[in-house]
């Protein structure tokens, strides 16, 4: 048979470098974790392939978390920042038209969630939703207020770092990732039993955005970087193996 | 020694329990942000093949249902086409092959609307029987779990599948295989723990 396609399977995750699924700090994890060993298999079509979804499904304010939500004339209180930052695989290979979702608490550290108890109020004009879809360089960018720290009931004072959280598909299933991303000098960071899941400083360090003054607006808003990989993919050149070899 | 230019993937980490908020947030009442939740519907009047309903819960450890997951699925069309861009050929235009569903606040189950999927070649060529991949995530999964579903009438397809074929301890296969529970309707309870935890796969 001839190449199935141009794109090859993902690279196998280096599962060693992701947050294992049993950490017992993050006291949640304790009985929603596996305990049998996960089937390797290299990526098979139901992987390399995967939804795709275009611009004009967009909503005009749909990456502004400020004014989405908000009633004409108000905004969302808090502290402006803009995040942007670029997706791209293993390889540095851009991944252009990829759907980014976001979602956070609002700047006092609540979310609007019907089972959320925190006591911070809520901001009538914050709903906390926002996405955008990668340009063809992989850059994606949104405005929101910078999310507020909140406590959790973990140990009994466990207090989440600030936060968004970030949904990614990538050009297959196959590189579906959540993730959460973090802001430059928060001493929660290296405190949180959901952080401290990942193995190793280094790739926490993936997680943190750096204030980036270049990209601020000057009087209005603050600007961080967030890059984001996925999964790398294979070339498939020298992969024509026979049917039944 | 040159180095290796190759980035580390960003590292997972968990959904938590307000995932709706981002993925679904109609479902969670923030509504005029998005006009629907996307992965809602993935069939039209138009669609071509035999509708079916899957249904499901995900269970952890101590067998309580998870009230905060959120299931994604990706299959092929009847034709055994997956939308977007395979590159065989165009699939059925009013299939999306992607659904997204979060569980009952109080129950915790889930129903996706869909078609039974067509067969999908393996990279030697063979053809894995029918199946849909299911992503799950959820508060306390620290990295999305992928799994997938077969069908209990295609017990034929199964036995020659190249994926559950490998499978070192074929006494779990069954957790893979749906139940057919009504004409069309199958159901497709996950595992995370425990007895009858659902296989997962690394793939």
């Amino acid at each position: 048979m001839t190449n199935q396609s141009k794109e090859g399977a993902f690279y196998q995750r280096d599962r060693g470098w992701h947050p294992p699924a049993y950490t017992p700090p993050y006291k949640t994890s304790v009985t929603r974790s596996p305990t049998k060993a996960l089937i390797s298999v290299d990526s098979t079509l139901s992987e390399i392939a995967g939804p795709v979804f275009n611009q004009n499904m967009l909503g005009e304010l749909d990456n502004d978390m400020i004014m989405n939500f908000a009633q004409p004339g108000e905004m969302a209180i808090g502290q402006r920042i803009i995040v942007y930052g670029k997706v791209m695989d293993e390889n540095g290979k851009p991944v252009p038209n990829t759907l980014v979702e976001v979602w956070q608490a609002n700047a006092g550290g609540r979310y609007r969630h019907k089972k959320e108890g925190y006591l911070a109020p809520l901001d009538p004009n914050f709903g906390g939703c926002g996405r955008c879809i990668t340009d063809e360089d992989g850059n994606y960018r949104f405005r929101t207020i910078k999310p507020g720290a909140y406590p959790w009931p973990n140990g009994v004072n466990d207090w989440r770092p600030a936060h968004i959280h970030f949904s990614i598909f990538g050009s297959g299933f196959g590189q579906r990732l959540i993730t959460q991303m973090y802001f430059e000098g928060d001493p929660l960071i290296w405190k949180c039993p959901i952080v401290g899941a990942i193995p190793s400083k280094e790739a926490v360090e993936c997680l943190i955005a750096p204030l980036d003054m270049n990209n601020t607006i000057p009087m209005d808003s603050r600007a961080y970087k967030f890059d984001i990989v996925l999964r790398g993919r294979r070339q498939t050149l020298f992969e024509n193996r026979m049917e039944g070899l | 020694m040159q180095e290796l230019k190759h980035l580390k993937e960003t590292p997972s980490q968990t959904a938590g329990p307000y995932v709706h908020i981002g993925c679904v947030p109609n479902f969670c009442d923030i509504e005029g942000v998005y006009p629907n939740d996307l992965g809602d519907s993935m069939v039209n009047d138009k669609t071509k093949g035999e509708r079916i309903t899957v249904t499901g819960t995900v269970y952890d450890g101590t067998g309580t249902p998870l009230k905060d997951a959120m299931v994604e699925i990706w299959q092929a069309d009847a034709e055994g086409l997956y939308p977007g861009k395979d590159p065989r050929d165009q699939a059925d235009p009013n299939f999306t092959g992607w659904g997204r569903k979060a569980g009952d606040y109080d129950t915790g189950e889930w129903v996706f609307e869909t078609i039974k999927p067509g067969a999908v070649p393996f990279k030697d060529g063979r053809m894995m029987a029918p199946h849909i991949t299911f992503w799950v995530v959820a508060r306390g999964i620290n990295i999305g779990l992928q799994t997938r579903m077969f069908f209990p009438d295609e017990a034929g397809a199964n036995a020659q599948d190249p994926l559950l074929t490998r499978i070192e301890h074929q006494n779990r296969v069954s957790t893979l295989i749906a139940e057919k529970t009504g004409d069309g309707a199958y159901r497709f309870d996950i595992r995370l723990q425990g007895e009858g935890e659902t296989i997962f796969f690394d793939v």
